[in-house]
């Protein structure tokens, strides 16, 4: 059983500063959004300057780089665009990840006006809000993702568990044939890589991992 | 089939249609039949007669030359940018369960930072009695504590959800290592700063980030976080490498890879999940009909052979054939792995090299006889839940083909009558 807190006196309280400075996570309630505002005309200017180069100037994406805008009800597509518009559940979410994580690269650099105007400027480029829309901590609880219902707490314990429990040992199938061979395919890399760039123009046939 | 199985050395001709098949590197693999005296035998070998290297020569060595194909491997159109990306262990070709360190995949979501011990922090905030910062000295001095588990990708063999796509076990299931870590409980830690200020505990959740660029930051139930969840600093007996988290890491036994946060530096208890985007954007698994689950934390059971594989195709011919693989479940302990040679028709139950331990890789032997025709070669883990891994179909059924996540199911590989493998998928 689990055995008494014992304290080892080890390590110092944490100072309110040191707090400050790295305890910047934000809920999907809007805690620990700092004050400020920006709106989505100066969110493009921002985005222009900053994640354009990588996610395109309207937000919609280049190269192999992750597309932030577009997608709308498409999440049950064969090939689902999945950005903040039509897939993030909470705008949260983006400040917090825009905030900490972005640009790519030289992440931690942007103010959180400047925050406040990214967040309104890819809502403005899912056509969720005018190019006036002023996002500021006062009204950010205002603005719900068209996705916010989407997401279920895993349920493998209802919908798989019950029925992966069944081990044939014999007779299991009358006939077994090959319906699809990687061979075919053919994307893997060969010895030392050197096929990687050719494979890379098959990438819309082949789903690739999320990135 | 049963005549052969009684004569251990096959035939003059059994050798010469094996080597035939597999080129001339098999002549030098089998010792079964002499045309004539072996001259590794009767000639005198340099090794045998001159130096070798002197114990001065490698500090810190690194596997012998022969075996450089035994590394990670990446697949560049997976990703945007090698920064923000994966590889891949060379599973194919390693035996037992301990994975080498050097050859253990790394997946970064702002590339493998260099973090010095004595630039290092740990800060504990939140909903505790008292937030506390710890140097990495102050680590050491808690009680340890010594496990071995797997660490797997929550996207391992993800890129066959649609069809059968990358041809060798190392692409399709190498995301995925198992080491020894020792560190500290987690739960001694959150002690430490003190839980009575959180309250019940059973609505309270720990949010992990990492001292990166991408923070990988994720919300874990604070039942878990009592459980097993280890705060590593060494694994397989020395400090972890730079690009497994060194010098900290978190450790969550059975759970998705990307919660093991690596360059950990802070713990903060919440009263909430903050739904980051590594539980949102990603690592939400999306169904046929367009809605996600969320927080699918625990990985299921799963196997593959290992070889014969893609990359490891039979080069000796007919005859005694090791099927080997791995199998790992994240709800307890694999109790039995089956393979199948005909797609799934009949199955036999494999030997397990040791009995399965809770959230760590297994390692399975067929020991069988090849002879020598085509061969559908499938593997089924089964826990000590009594889950037993499904079928691609099976998981398709109930997900669909989207939901890029937590795909653990049967994986086939073709042998041909010339020894070589390949994936592919059956009906």
């Amino acid at each position: 059983g689990p055995a008494l807190a014992e304290k080892f006196g080890l390590g110092r309280e944490a100072l309110p500063e040191e707090i400050a400075a790295w305890n910047v996570d934000i809920a999907p309630d809007g805690t620990g959004l700092p004050a400020g505002s920006g709106d989505a005309f100066t969110g493009e200017e921002v985005f222009a300057e900053a994640c354009a180069i990588c996610h395109g100037d309207f937000a919609e994406g280049r190269d192999n780089w992750p597309k932030l805008a577009g997608g709308e009800g498409t999440l049950a597509d064969k090939d689902p665009l999945k950005t903040v518009g039509s897939y993030w559940p909470y705008l949260s979410t983006v400040w917090d990840y825009v905030n900490r994580s972005m640009p790519f690269g030289n992440a931690q650099s942007l103010t959180a006006d400047e925050v406040y105007a990214i967040t309104a400027y890819i809502l403005y480029s899912n056509d969720l809000v005018d190019d006036d829309f002023v996002l500021s901590n006062e009204n950010f609880m205002d603005v719900e993702l068209p996705n916010a219902e989407g997401f279920i707490i895993d349920d493998r314990a209802e919908t798989e568990y019950p029925i992966f429990n069944v081990a044939c040992m014999s007779d299991c199938k009358e006939s077994v044939e090959i319906t699809m061979r990687a061979a075919v395919l053919d994307v893997t890399p060969e010895d030392e890589g050197t096929e990687a760039e050719e494979v890379a123009q098959t990438e819309t046939e082949a789903p690739a991992a999320e990135e | 089939m049963t005549d052969d199985t009684k004569d251990f050395a096959p035939s003059r001709r059994q050798f010469l249609s094996g080597a035939a098949a597999a080129g001339a590197g098999a002549v030098a693999g089998t010792a079964a039949s002499a045309a004539g005296p072996d001259p590794l035998i009767t000639e005198k070998q340099p090794w045998a007669q001159e130096l070798g290297a002197g114990v001065d020569e490698t500090p810190y060595g690194l596997p012998i030359k022969y075996e450089s194909d035994v590394v990670r491997r990446n697949v560049e159109w997976l990703t945007a940018d090698p920064i923000s990306s994966i590889n891949f262990t060379p599973i194919h070709a390693l035996d037992g369960t301990i994975t080498p360190q050097g050859c253990a995949f790394e997946r970064h979501h702002s590339g493998a930072i260099e973090l010095r011990k004595e630039d290092y922090r740990l800060m504990i905030n939140g909903l505790v009695d008292k937030p506390l910062i710890f140097t990495y000295d102050d680590l050491e001095r808690f009680p340890r504590e010594n496990h071995v588990y797997f660490c797997e990708c929550a996207a391992n063999t993800g890129m066959e959800w649609a069809g059968a796509q990358l041809n060798g076990a190392q692409f399709t299931h190498g995301m995925v290592h198992n080491m020894e870590y020792t560190g500290v409980t987690l739960r001694t830690l959150l002690e430490e700063a003190g839980l009575d200020t959180a309250g019940d505990l059973k609505d309270k959740w720990v949010y992990v980030e990492g001292a990166d660029a991408s923070s990988n930051g994720r919300s874990i139930p604070m039942e878990k976080a009592l459980d097993d969840c280890l705060v590593a600093f060494k694994a397989n007996g020395e400090a972890l490498r730079m690009e497994h988290g060194y010098p900290v890491r978190l450790v969550v036994p059975g759970w998705e890879g990307n919660m093991w946060v690596k360059w950990l530096r802070r713990i903060e208890v919440t009263d909430h999940a903050v739904e980051s985007r590594e539980e949102t954007s990603k690592y939400t698994d999306t169904l046929e009909d367009g809605t996600s689950r969320k927080w699918t934390w625990a990985m299921d059971a799963k196997s593959v052979i290992t070889s014969p594989s893609p990359q490891m195709p039979i080069k000796h011919g007919k005859g005694p054939l090791v099927i080997t693989g791995l199998a790992w479940t994240g709800r307890g302990a694999i109790t039995r792995v089956d393979v199948s040679k005909d797609g799934g028709k009949t199955w036999e139950t494999a030997r397990l090299a040791k009995p399965g331990e809770k959230m760590a890789l297994t390692r399975f032997y067929l020991d069988t006889t090849w002879d020598g025709e085509e061969m559908l070669l499938q593997s089924r883990a089964m826990d000590d839940t009594g889950y037993v891994q499904p079928t691609k179909a099976q998981l398709r059924e109930v997900r669909g083909e989207n939901s890029i996540y937590h795909n653990n199911c049967i994986q086939t590989w073709w042998v041909n009558k010339d020894g070589e493998a390949e994936n592919v998928e059956v009906s």
